[in-house]
């Protein structure tokens, strides 16, 4: 009642008293007040170009380019070959081609799995979480620890535990429990795609959990109140209200999960080095080699573009889909 | 108003601020040497005591000991193996890089091409004491020929059998094999209850390639075509290949678990008497590391097809080492020379090689008593008589890479059970070769 009672009657009152004087000072006045929002941004519009935009464009026109190691030195000399390096890219006739399509298609299925069980788990963990009990406190430090080591630490430390011959993996699965009849390899040949995957999760699932559960503190508590008065039992809670009211802030969970996953080069890379196997090729790790280790960046370049257009294409169709989703219930 | 000043100005300052320093970073990449800052140099060093910090105690004497007789302080980073060939690379393509720095010798080749070193014509060499004091199979491996070298060798290693005597005692087994044969039939004995016969490194991209680079050209194959377009499928080079994934796949004298080595793990395995033989470069340092003295080991050249090593199909190693380079961009020009002969002097090659456990590539430190030890006599000999340089073409690190990663491949589907059949070898090969880069 108040707050809306003050401007009411207090903004006429200064227009009343000092027309003429106000229209002196006013007009530089409203030029200052617009321009200073523009001013304050612009550090941080510069520091955005200069350091995202800049190498997207300058990543771009290195993708026409034939940059290999003759022209390292010199870059701006490499010659202009127009579309070649993308042919040369999505020619899956030819093996660069095929091993791009092969590897995009691991990354597509490891980031639907990856994503799929982190949201699982975080879900599953922070919903448990939500009771108070003793030792609540506790579990949840303990579940965001893989979220604060850092990668390379934890990465290294699986590394060791996927050896074949002394690793902890295969010295609970073979040596204790005889689950499997030879040792079996983690770090290369079909395996590794797993070994990938479980480190991934690993990796990824606390960051769902954090978000889920600070999603959680913002349904009321009268849902469920409300809820159990008409008889629904805790998966029906979990079903009608939890589910629902997170509805939002999943949306939003999974597309960061999903860019982070598909774009991660940081665990295949200190898992498998420099040539990853064939089944955990992921995408990032597929560019890197046929950047560095072939010194073709030109082409390179090409499949990062092609990268970045496919993942742009994945974030646009999210945004419309979910936003119209939104302006639906809105309405 | 003063306060909207005070904060616009500030926005201004710092948006200023920004694009000053992200545009500072940068020099130009073009140009040569100068001698703009004479009382200073970077040197990168490689790898090659047992660890980092050992080579950095190793050589920080070395150049105190420079320092005072110049006055050039030089500033040492020891680069691990892993990454020295990308930060080379990135130095390239920004021009801020080291004044002196080591290249593995397969390198130099791929890195004449980028222009980034310092060229060593008869001027440069005469700086460090000539072309003449150095060994002729080192200088070999020193960019492509008819150029003038991109680098100069520095420490020389070759490759040759080292055996585990007490292992050999227990099988029963008199000598070391001389050819692949014997290998096989002393394996089958030693390859048993736990023990194998022979050490890999199966998924270490260069040792694949030093080993099929040797058994190609014992099958009369050169993984390059006189002009230099890689032929990595000819029956010789699939031979090859498949004659040492066999020893895994067929022969069974390897242990599967090598397949995923990378880190010198075959190395251990044969310090705790867990693998008979390994094919290695100057192994004594490491093996001491592990505890192993130096009398539990022997060393015998790399066997052969048949016959005794020497030339053409009786080729047993490659010329391995490591050569030093001056970066083109060096603001000490003149300290990176002085720097370059000093390290290649004979004093610090003698004390050099001998901490390392190489061979000088310098003729008049080479007949010093302390390279007469029956390891280094192998070692000396196989570099002087039956070892060849690996191609020295532009593309030879990405052969590294395609092919090194090809026998990782047939070694992982070996260690998994599966068959290695020419075909399949073939086919593993030709997919490599059709990821070189088309000239």
């Amino acid at each position: 009642m108040n707050t809306t009672a003050v401007p009411a009657t207090g903004e006429p009152a200064v227009r009343k008293n000092s027309p003429g004087a106000a229209r002196g000072t006013r007009r530089p006045g409203r030029a200052r007040r617009t321009a200073l929002p523009y001013l304050l941004l612009l550090p941080a519009l510069l520091l955005e170009i200069l350091i995202h935009l800049l190498p997207i464009v300058i990543g771009v026109a290195m993708s026409f380019k034939e940059l290999t190691q003759f022209y390292l030195r010199d870059w701006g000399a490499a010659p202009w070959r127009g579309l070649d390096n993308f042919r040369f890219a999505v020619d899956f006739d030819t093996p660069a081609g095929e091993s791009l399509l092969k590897s995009f298609t691991t990354t597509c299925l490891f980031t639907v799995l990856s994503v799929g069980l982190c949201w699982l788990l975080g879900t599953a963990a922070a919903v448990f979480m939500q009771e108070t009990f003793k030792g609540r406190g506790f579990l949840r430090a303990l579940f965001l620890v893989p979220y604060a080591l850092p990668v390379y630490a934890a990465v290294i430390t699986w590394s060791f535990m996927f050896q074949r011959d002394n690793g902890l993996i295969n010295h609970v699965l073979h040596d204790q429990l005889g689950l499997t009849d030879s040792p079996s390899f983690w770090l290369i040949g079909d395996n590794s795609f797993w070994a990938l995957l479980i480190v991934s999760v690993w990796k990824g699932w606390p960051f769902a959990f954090l978000i889920i559960m600070a999603g959680l503190q913002n349904i009321p508590k009268e849902l469920y109140e409300a809820g159990a008065l008409d008889g629904a039992g805790m998966w029906q809670q979990i079903r009608k209200i939890t589910l629902p009211s997170l509805r939002s802030v999943n949306q939003v969970l999974v597309l960061v999960l999903f860019l982070w996953t598909f774009n991660d080069f940081n665990t295949p890379f200190v898992l498998f080095g420099k040539s990853a196997p064939e089944a955990a090729d992921l995408i990032s790790i597929h560019i890197y080699q046929s950047s560095f280790a072939t010194w073709n960046f030109g082409a390179g370049a090409a499949m990062s573009v092609l990268l970045l257009l496919f993942l742009l294409l994945v974030t646009g169709v999210h945004l419309f889909f979910t936003s119209r989703g939104r302006k639906a219930t809105d309405a | 108003m003063r306060r909207y000043r005070a904060v616009a100005s500030g926005a201004v300052a710092v948006s200023l601020l920004a694009t000053a320093t992200a545009c500072g970073g940068g020099s130009s990449a073009g140009g040569g040497g100068s001698n703009e800052s004479p009382k200073t140099l970077t040197y990168w060093a490689s790898n090659q005591g047992p660890n980092i910090e050992a080579d950095k105690k190793i050589l920080e004497p070395e150049l105190k000991k420079f320092e005072q007789r110049t006055g050039i302080k030089v500033k040492l980073e020891v680069v691990p193996w892993s990454d020295l060939l990308t930060r080379i690379m990135t130095a390239t393509t920004s021009g801020q890089g080291p004044d002196v720095l080591n290249i593995g010798n397969t390198w130099s080749a791929s890195l004449q091409s980028t222009g980034a070193l310092l060229p060593w014509d008869e001027k440069n060499f005469s700086k460090i004491g000539g072309k003449e004091r150095f060994v002729e199979a080192a200088l070999g491996s020193t960019g492509a020929a008819g150029s003038d070298p991109a680098a100069v060798p520095l420490y020389s290693m070759s490759y040759a059998l080292y055996y585990n005597k007490k292992m050999f005692a227990d099988a029963g087994i008199e000598k070391p094999p001389a050819t692949w044969d014997e290998m096989v039939a002393s394996g089958k004995k030693l390859s048993k209850d736990g023990k194998w016969a022979l050490g890999a490194e199966g998924a270490n991209l260069s040792n694949n390639i030093h080993q099929v680079f040797v058994l190609g050209k014992q099958h009369g194959a050169d993984f390059f075509d006189a002009e230099g377009k890689p032929d990595f499928t000819s029956d010789g080079a699939v031979a090859a290949v498949k004659q040492y994934v066999d020893f895994m796949a067929k022969d069974k004298i390897i242990a599967p678990g090598n397949a995923e080595y990378a880190q010198n793990q075959s190395l251990s395995d044969f310090a705790k008497d867990k693998t008979a033989m390994v094919l290695w470069q100057a192994a004594a340092s490491t093996f001491k590391s592990q505890g192993m003295s130096d009398d539990e080991w022997g060393v015998a050249p790399v066997p052969v097809q048949a016959g005794a090593p020497g030339q053409g199909k009786n080729v047993n190693s490659m010329v391995a080492g490591i050569n030093m380079a001056v970066f083109k961009n060096t603001k000490n020009l003149d300290g990176a020379l002085e720097f370059v002969k000093f390290m290649t002097s004979d004093e610090e090659q003698k004390l050099l090689c001998n901490t390392y456990g190489s061979i000088p590539p310098v003729k008049a430190a080479q007949s010093d008593p302390a390279f007469d030890r029956p390891e280094l006599k192998v070692l000396r000999d196989t570099l002087a008589t039956s070892a060849e340089a690996l191609p020295q073409v532009p593309s030879e690190s990405q052969f590294e890479t395609v092919v090194g990663t090809a026998v990782k491949n047939l070694f992982a589907s070996a260690a998994n059970g599966g068959e290695v059949t020419t075909e399949s070898v073939k086919a593993e090969l030709a997919k490599a070769q059709q990821q070189m880069p088309q000239q």
